[in-house]
């Protein structure tokens, strides 16, 4: 596979390592008084679609950025590539 | 059988070879099968399982019969087919699959047998008694299957990855693709033409058609010649494409040696190539597919389009007395084409009403039993029979990302779905498009388009004058005539009635016929006979083709040794490796070293009169203990962790608080995974307000730091704080025991007596009268220690200088092992204690986690199920009786418990020996183990078959009260 880099074109995917759903962006807060059952569904729940799939990729043979890439999980085809900082930050994480 | 006029072959340099140790000749340009048959030897190979003697049955990687074994010694190749390797002088080829001949096999006798062994008889036949299986059939089966040997030396030729990139792939040199290429490569564009075989051309060099007035083959040489020039063209012969992968990333094996004697100096043997192509065109062609009738996989029995390649392209004829028996136009060209070569040629049409029901010959094919349309049965005395059913393109490439290819019926066969694959076009006879002339039209024309998409002109070219004629073709699968036997695929000896019974089971879907029959499996992947088979099929459960299913194929498209897969990544070289700063002093000093992960660590240090490791360590060990040791300790992970929000990370990565450490002291601190288990521990200093020094261990160093980013990045994106790897920018070193202070005294500028630089401080020094330095005041061997590191340049001289400052206590190097030793006598837990499955609980360190603040993993960790009171904690072992020694991984039992699951405590995890107590020590996972002690328990290895009486004690062997660190 090759993947459309934000910053550094078309780099491949052996460059990079997969960790999973980019919903891992959207990390409970841990004190919160129901964080126990947050924290079961955030980490143990996922979807698992045969299409369109955003997943987080990390750039460990380059410039270490975390990657959004949404990816056909059917066909491979890779239609969107996002650093994931402004990913999380426009889904609302901050500090 | 023998040579006749014509043909591509170089007849004024001959060359020698040999087959099953008999001497030949032949001529550059040949094969070893097409040389073979010039030989008039036609018997080349055994089939799979009823060992049927075989001969040549096409011209090419589609071949399923004849399948020898190149070359011998190290270099010896089994499982290669004759028809496609290239002849060179020295050729040493042998026949496999026999014993103790190819004209006389033992084993021949399973053909006999054959009732007993029709499809499914592994199922069947081993059934029972259970017992047998390991001892009787397995080994029997074992030793009947397979196909060739294997050399079991190591391979002494070197293979290579290559990386390629182009505007235009062509996977293929016939009339399409030279057409495509022609069109891309005047236009201009990177074009990379790929073909199998080492002359290119495809069938214009096997046929006699003419193109543009002249010979097909010329033509073809003339468009290499032109190719060749254009500076924009990569020609690769001898390259097979094996596969496509996603975003036109393709794989292409490229043979460059195999046609020579050994690779020349500096070559490798094949390159494997990972082409990455903007478009890509498949112009592979067709496939010939034959006709099944009894006894149809004599010698002699061919494909009618490699009877009369071997005639036009190699100048041999087959046989002396040949026939061809065809369904369609194209195999009556064979007649055509042998007659005019003033050869003997009978001509059985199936679309008239005649077919071959039986074929006569053992060891080759001596006469043919023919059934007129008028019923009446003939014999015919012939030595060579062309068959042909028609052709299939080679749509394997434009399967292999699962498109279901769609049933032509004008040619009675499966063509590529359109957009099978993204980037790529299908072409010529791929594309079921037959003719010459089709072939030209529509390779020119993708190629046309192509040069369009990649907004480039495409070049003029004026199609060439080419044959058009159609195939003509009536479908016929299998003639069902006799009682006998007609094979479908002859390599794993499928047969229709191998089919029928699969029917009759109930396997009648097309994997399950796959699975059931072998139909399809090993060298070739059914390329003659897949199509055949689900023919046959259709025929018995009166379905048509394409419903009873398709036959698609995953890469690679032909067998691909294991040595070009793995490149240079083998042996030494299979991964880099990592030498630590003190490396060449340690080399110099006789060290022996151990692999950790990439790193070369130094084990123990043997000096002289020591003959086991154990002495080694045990003298290392004590004499840290009394004086001082030194140990290179850069290989764990290092992290610069900077900024005003740095603190804050290091709160949310570790269990523990750092953001109020102070400035100037280190902390130990646990890493804990989302989900409450123990990822890594280390200690993380604090050099300035805004500056933190983070250690892991060093097998985690590459994923805690992916960890750290992956926090910083994707989970809190707006803190202030950036990472680096330091790893290899210090080279750190640890001085340990009573008198490291006083050693390290001669070699640090500043003060560091207790008082200025207490048990947990760090700081950025000098040592030697300036070079900067960091030291930190660490322990994990439980003596009064220290960690001091300086840029790593200055490694090698470090050590050097530590090793003379410690002259004065007889100071001693201590390696991994000795470390090992040392933090099991003091309780620290260690890799195999952090196994991917505690949590802080198991391992005593509960306490750490901080419920105060959101930490990754705290909330996971206090789960009713990581925090049940029956869990298991981290305990000390020691044996009863001191004499006894203990092995990790044994599993703790109560006294006169069974030896069962059920019983099961829990387990050891690290076992030493401890010079220090002069017994065996361990750490251990037990179940409720921190209420346990004393408390005397059994350590069982069923595996190595001990049984040892133990007690529980406290982890701590040495020092439990921790005065010696903060001495």
């Amino acid at each position: 596979m090759i993947i459309n880099h934000p910053l550094l074109g078309p780099r491949d995917a052996q460059e990079f390592v997969y960790l999973g759903d980019a919903a891992l962006i959207h990390r409970p807060n841990g004190m919160a008084p129901d964080a126990e059952p947050a924290f079961h569904d955030y980490l143990y729940l996922r979807d698992n679609p045969a299409g369109t799939h955003r997943e987080l990729w990390y750039h460990e043979q380059g410039d270490r950025s975390w990657l959004v890439v949404t990816r056909n999980t059917v066909t491979h085809e890779i239609t969107a590539v996002q650093l994931a900082r402004d990913v999380a930050r426009s889904e609302g994480r901050s500090k | 059988m023998s040579r006749i006029t014509g043909g591509q072959i170089d007849r004024s340099k001959t060359l020698r070879f040999s087959f099953d140790g008999q001497s030949y000749t032949g001529h550059p340009g040949d094969t070893l099968a097409s040389a073979l048959l010039a030989n008039g030897v036609r018997l080349m190979g055994r089939s799979f399982k009823y060992h049927r003697p075989r001969g040549p049955f096409s011209a090419g990687s589609e071949e399923p019969n004849a399948i020898v074994q190149l070359h011998n010694g190290a270099r010896q190749e089994p499982n290669t087919r004759a028809t496609t390797a290239e002849l060179f002088d020295g050729l040493a080829a042998r026949s496999q699959n026999c014993w103790p001949s190819l004209k006389f096999d033992a084993m021949a006798i399973n053909d006999r047998l054959s009732p007993f062994f029709a499809a499914g008889f592994y199922y069947k036949t081993f059934m029972w008694p259970a017992a047998f299986w390991e001892k009787v059939y397995e080994p029997i089966i074992r030793r009947a299957a397979g196909l060739g040997s294997l050399s079991v030396a190591d391979d002494p030729d070197e293979y290579d990855k290559g990386f390629l990139h182009c505007d235009l792939l062509i996977i293929g040199a016939g009339p399409a693709g030279l057409a495509a290429a022609l069109v891309a490569g005047r236009s201009g564009a990177r074009v990379i033409l790929a073909d199998e075989d080492f002359r290119m051309g495809g069938r214009l060099n096997a046929e006699t058609f003419e193109i543009g007035g002249g010979s097909g083959a010329d033509w073809a040489a003339a468009a290499v010649a032109e190719l060749a020039s254009l500076p924009h063209v990569r020609l690769m012969p001898r390259s097979t494409v094996i596969g496509a992968f996603d975003h036109g990333i393709y794989s292409a094996v490229e043979r460059v040696s195999d046609h020579l004697t050994a690779p020349m100096p500096g070559k490798p043997r094949q390159i494997l190539w990972r082409i990455y192509a903007a478009r890509a065109i498949l112009a592979a062609g067709a496939v010939e597919r034959p006709i099944a009738f009894e006894n149809n996989d004599r010698p002699g029995i061919m494909l009618a389009g490699a009877l009369r390649a071997y005639a036009n392209r190699w100048g041999v004829a087959v046989g002396s007395r040949m026939a061809v028996f065809t369904n369609n136009d194209d195999g009556l060209r064979t007649a055509v084409d042998l007659r005019s070569k003033g050869l003997q040629v009978a001509i059985i049409d199936a679309r008239l009403g005649d077919v071959v029901i039986d074929a006569a010959g053992r060891l080759g094919l001596k006469s043919l039993t023919v059934r007129r349309a008028s019923g009446q049965i003939e014999t015919l005395p012939v030595d060579a029979l062309g068959v042909s059913g028609g052709w299939n393109p080679n749509l394997n490439i434009a399967s292999n990302h699962r498109a279901r290819p769609v049933w032509n019926d004008q040619i009675a066969a499966f063509v590529p779905a359109p957009r099978s694959i993204a980037g790529l076009v299908c072409v010529g006879a791929a594309a079921g498009q037959m003719s010459t002339h089709a072939a030209l039209q529509s390779g020119a024309a993708a190629a046309a388009q192509v040069m369009s998409d990649l907004a480039v002109t495409p070049a003029v070219f004026d199609l060439p004058s080419a044959e058009d004629a159609p195939l003509n073709l009536t479908p016929l699968w299998y003639i069902a005539a006799g009682k006998g036997r007609a094979w479908i695929d002859q390599q794993n000896d499928v047969t229709v009635k191998d089919v029928k019974l699969a029917k009759q089971e109930g396997f009648v879907s097309v994997e399950h016929l796959k699975r059931y029959t072998t139909l399809g499996m090993a060298t070739d992947q059914g390329k003659t006979g897949n199509v055949l088979g689900l023919a046959v099929m259709a025929e018995l459960t009166g379905k048509t083709i394409p419903q009873t299913g398709t036959t698609m194929y995953r890469p690679p498209y032909t067998p691909v040794p294991l040595g070009v897969l793995a490149g240079r990544s083998r042996g030494k070289d299979f991964r880099p490796t990592r030498h630590t700063p003190s490396h060449t002093w340690a080399s110099e000093q006789g060290a022996v070293f151990v692999e950790v992960g990439m790193w070369l660590r130094t084990q123990w240090l043997p000096r002289d009169g020591e003959t086991t490791w154990r002495q080694s360590v045990d003298r290392e060990v004590l004499q840290t203990r009394a004086s001082v040791g030194i140990c290179d300790v850069t290989t764990l992970g290092k992290v610069d962790i900077q900024g005003s929000d740095a603190g804050l990370l290091l709160d949310r990565v570790y269990a523990n608080g750092f953001s109020m450490l102070a400035v100037g002291k280190v902390r130990y601190g646990l890493m804990l995974r989302e989900d409450g288990v123990v990822m890594d521990d280390g200690t993380t200093a604090r050099m300035a307000a805004n500056e933190y020094v983070m250690t892991t261990t060093t097998a985690n160093a590459v994923p805690v730091f992916r960890h750290l980013e992956y926090c910083r990045q994707v989970l809190w994106p707006d803190l202030d704080v950036q990472l680096i790897s330091t790893t290899e920018a210090w080279a750190q070193f640890s001085v340990a025991g009573p008198n490291a202070r006083k050693l390290l005294a001669n070699v640090v500028d500043q003060d560091i007596s207790n008082d200025a630089f207490p048990y947990m401080a760090c700081g950025a020094i000098t040592v030697f009268g300036g070079l900067r330095a960091r030291l930190f005041r660490i322990s994990f061997s439980g003596e009064l220690a220290y960690e001091i590191a300086v840029p790593t340049r200055y490694g090698d001289a470090m050590i050097r200088a530590l090793v003379d400052a410690g002259r004065a206590f007889d100071a001693v190097v201590y390696g991994t092992e000795s470390l090992g030793v040392m933090r099991v006598e003091k309780g620290h837990v260690a890799g195999n204690e952090l196994n991917g499955q505690s949590s802080a609980l198991n391992m005593g360190l509960g306490k750490m986690v901080s419920r105060k603040k959101d930490a990754i993993g705290m909330v996971l960790s206090q789960r009713a199920g990581m925090t049940v009171e029956t869990g298991y904690r981290l305990v000390g072992v020691k044996p009863v009786d001191p004499t006894h020694s203990l092995t990790a991984g044994a599993h703790f039992l109560a006294t006169g418990a069974a030896a069962q699951a059920g019983n099961d405590a829990g387990w050891l995890t690290s076992v030493v020996h401890s010079p220090h107590l002069g017994h065996a020590i361990a750490l251990g996972y037990l179940k409720s183990g921190d209420a346990r002690m004393g408390e005397r328990l059994r350590v069982v290895n069923l595996l190595a078959g001990t049984d040892v009486a133990v007690e529980i004690v406290s982890p701590h062997f040495v020092d439990p009260e921790g005065g010696r660190v903060r001495g």
